[in-house]
């Protein structure tokens, strides 16, 4: 499963941050690593991007991004 | 001697204000050398010995945005004496991320533990002795907000600098890495400086392609670091650059393990949270959002901005120019040369200023939406759209305020982060009809389309499709192309804006304009004053005998095909580069009525002679696009920080503007 197949409102664990060069980077430098626990708040008023919660703030990017993380339910 | 503190954080850090209690009113803002990125410096308040640099705010130093290799640059050539951290003690962790980057640099660190009031309000403890034991730097715990820990701050960074040596732990990480780092550290001993070595490790492991270049280490060694590398990443099944970052990562969460202690959230949302759940509301967004933009673009445009722009011509026009005419004649200068300071310069620069009271009230605005954190909201909500063209969701705020003024229009774009994004707002947002071409479409609708007043606002139309086709093919070419740039944002909690940085805020950016106003546009305005009231010989004379009369001959060829090939209408478009307004002054003069407004009935008539019906619509379209005028291209080199940039646009611009005439009139002339 991956984070943009997450439904609003449920709690995933990491498994992989998939993808590469900057917006591989870039997502890890913002705290979604493997391992991490990311909540999936909501999905922007005309279906994209989404809002998470990680390391206890909130971070916003693309479906097209989130396809890249790879999670697992908690 | 003189010492540099350099200020380090993440974005919402709080850095700003930090930088302004620390300098007080002594800020000098530039750009860094080549790049657009700003640059603030400001001596230590009551100690003109220190200089402090105020670095982009940024999360990471990775090679891929152009804030973060700024700030690397800067921090390894530079070498600032000493980095001041700005850590936002609500967002523990990803702050301290940047923090453990910073101290590998070697550079001494002191963190500033900021917004403290906010974490103690929440009920949240942070250990500040053990965070300064396991960081092994000073922690000072801050609140630029309330002032509190700001001279203990300052006194700890003064004594670092006595010190002059970095005493700060950098992160360890897990075993595989640190066996690759040390020998990779083997490699380069002797060929970078000791206290750097770490650093030049780790980004050599990352396989940095920048740090690459810069050490120029030779075809053995590189192959012999990519062995070591690949082993690595062989052994732990991922690529170096991951495992890098979930090192850190992991080190900084055992840190905050041991020194944070969250408050049992009691249940209900955050205050954040509740403001969040309506204005980003799957339903309410949209309309809030342009409820919002509406009340702002009211504001600052049409009530209060009006206002202030009829009492800046009075000031121009009716009390400096008036009373300086006089003056200038009673000294008994020459009637040339009054013209040319009180019609050319003082009327040039006023009808420029004019826009300023409007600019500032935006900036104002825009200020507070970015302080408040309202303004990523507004990139969140709009993405989806403005994607699709190449262009970023905050440009939005550009193009609605380029409906008032380009102006403001195109300095509003310095909101959205990324250069390419930005660079494609400030090349489109003139498309969008602003004030000054009202004038000309009502005159040429007047006159040609009475009946039809769907005519003047097809403009907007015209507009807008102009901005998404431009868009989406301006995104295929060399310049624009590439990867698109990752939007993975924070959304940071909202906060009360503080009304002393929103108005430093407002102010910066409205005196950069002024000064140009004073410079460049002065220079301008006098240029085109002569042109128009001299002949060649430099006598004064009527319009008609002008150089500008000559050069309008001249050019007027070239609109032949658009249909408006008169040398009147030529130098139209030429005078329309000082103001788009001018163009209506312009028509007046040259058909000897004066200086006349666009409802005049004499112009209405005599306008005819110029025109025919889709002739005129093919002008509008042509004013519509043309290179804006002289202060919007102003804006638009500030913006672009390049004047190769700056050409571009203005070409580009122009050569839409020939083509969507040329269309038009064509066709048009087909059907009609």
């Amino acid at each position: 499963m991956t984070l943009s197949e997450v439904r609003p409102g449920s709690v995933v664990m990491v498994r992989k941050v998939g993808g590469e060069g900057p917006t591989m980077r870039r997502i890890m430098d913002m705290g979604i690593t493997k391992g991490c626990a990311v909540t999936i708040r909501k999905v922007a008023p005309l279906g994209d991007p989404i809002e998470v919660t990680v390391r206890g703030y909130e971070l916003t990017l693309r479906k097209s991004d989130a396809s890249n993380i790879v999670v697992d339910a908690e | 001697m003189a010492h540099t503190i350099a200020l380090a954080g993440n974005p919402n850090s709080g850095k700003t204000s930090l930088f302004n209690e620390l300098t007080g009113s002594t800020q000098y803002v530039g750009n860094w050398p080549g790049v657009t990125v700003e640059k603030k410096e400001g001596h230590l308040k009551h100690d003109k010995r220190y200089l402090i640099v105020d670095l982009p705010g940024i999360y990471s130093l990775s090679p891929y945005t152009l804030e973060e290799v700024v700030t690397r640059d800067y921090l390894l050539d530079g070498r600032p004496d000493l980095i001041i951290d700005v850590v936002d003690s609500t967002n523990l962790e990803r702050n301290l991320y940047l923090t453990t980057q910073l101290i590998e640099t070697g550079i001494p660190v002191v963190i500033a533990l900021n917004m403290m009031d906010i974490t103690e309000k929440r009920g949240d403890v942070i250990d500040v002795l053990a965070l300064s034991h396991s960081l092994g730097c000073p922690v000072v715990p801050t609140s630029a907000v309330t002032r509190d820990g700001l001279k203990e701050l300052v006194r700890v960074a003064l004594q670092m600098i006595e010190k002059a040596q970095s005493v700060a732990k950098t992160a360890t990480f897990s075993k595989p890495v640190e066996y690759a780092l040390g020998k990779i550290g083997a490699f380069l001993e002797g060929s970078v400086p000791p206290e750097t070595l770490r650093w030049y490790a780790i980004k050599l492991f990352e396989r940095d392609g920048k740090v690459l270049a810069r050490l120029n280490l030779g075809e053995t060694r590189l192959q012999e670091i990519e062995t070591i590398i690949l082993q690595v990443e062989s052994e732990t099944d991922d690529a170096s650059e991951g495992l890098v970052t979930n090192d850190r990562y992991e080190y900084l969460s055992a840190i905050t393990m041991r020194t944070h202690r969250q408050a049992k959230k009691k249940g209900n949302l955050s205050a954040s949270d509740r403001i969040d759940r309506v204005v980003t509301n799957r339903w309410l967004a949209l309309p809030l959002f342009f409820l919002l933009m509406w009340g702002i673009y009211y504001i600052a445009i049409q009530s209060v901005g009006d206002l202030f722009i009829g009492w800046i011509e009075w000031l121009f026009v009716d009390l400096i120019g008036a009373n300086v005419a006089l003056g200038l004649s009673m000294i008994g200068t020459s009637p040339w040369l009054t013209g040319l300071v009180v019609d050319g310069i003082i009327a040039g620069v006023g009808s420029v200023l004019t826009f300023v009271p409007q600019m500032m009230i935006l900036f104002f605005f825009l200020s507070l939406m970015e302080d408040c954190g309202y303004m990523a909201r507004v990139a969140f909500i709009m993405d989806r759209i403005f994607r699709k063209f190449g262009l970023s969701g905050k440009s939005f705020i550009p193009m609605l305020i380029g409906t008032g003024c380009s102006v403001p229009a195109i300095m509003a774009s310095r909101t959205i982060e990324n250069q390419r994004d930005r660079r494609m707002t400030v090349m489109l947002t003139p498309f969008i009809p602003c004030g000054a071409k009202l004038p000309v479409f009502a005159l040429l609708v007047g006159a040609f389309f009475p009946n039809s007043a769907w005519i003047a606002s097809s403009m907007y139309l015209v507009g807008i499709i102009a901005v998404i086709l431009s868009g989406i093919v301006l995104k295929k070419t060399k310049a624009f192309a590439g990867d698109p740039a990752p939007f993975v944002m924070e959304l940071p909690a909202y906060h009360m804006p503080r009304m002393k940085g929103v108005f430093i805020h407002m102010w910066e950016r409205g005196k950069q304009f002024i000064k140009k106003a004073g410079t460049i546009i002065a220079v301008a305005s006098a240029a085109i004053w002569i042109l128009q009231s001299t002949s060649w010989s430099f006598q004064l004379v009527e319009t008609q005998q002008s150089i500008l009369a000559s050069l309008g001959r001249l050019i007027a060829p070239l609109f032949v095909p658009l249909g408006f090939g008169t040398w009147e209408v030529a130098v139209a478009t030429i005078t329309g580069l000082l103001a788009k307004e001018t163009i209506v002054a312009t028509f007046g003069i040259v058909l000897g009525l004066g200086n006349v407004a666009e409802g005049d009935p004499n112009l209405l008539a005599s306008i005819g002679t110029f025109f025919t019906p889709v002739s005129a619509y093919a002008f509008m379209v042509f004013t519509l696009f043309a290179a804006p005028c002289a202060a919007a291209i102003g804006a638009t080199r500030r913006e672009m920080q390049s004047a190769r940039w700056t050409w571009a646009a203005i070409l580009f611009q122009t050569g839409i503007a020939y083509a969507a005439a040329l269309l038009v009139y064509q066709i048009g002339s087909l059907i009609f």
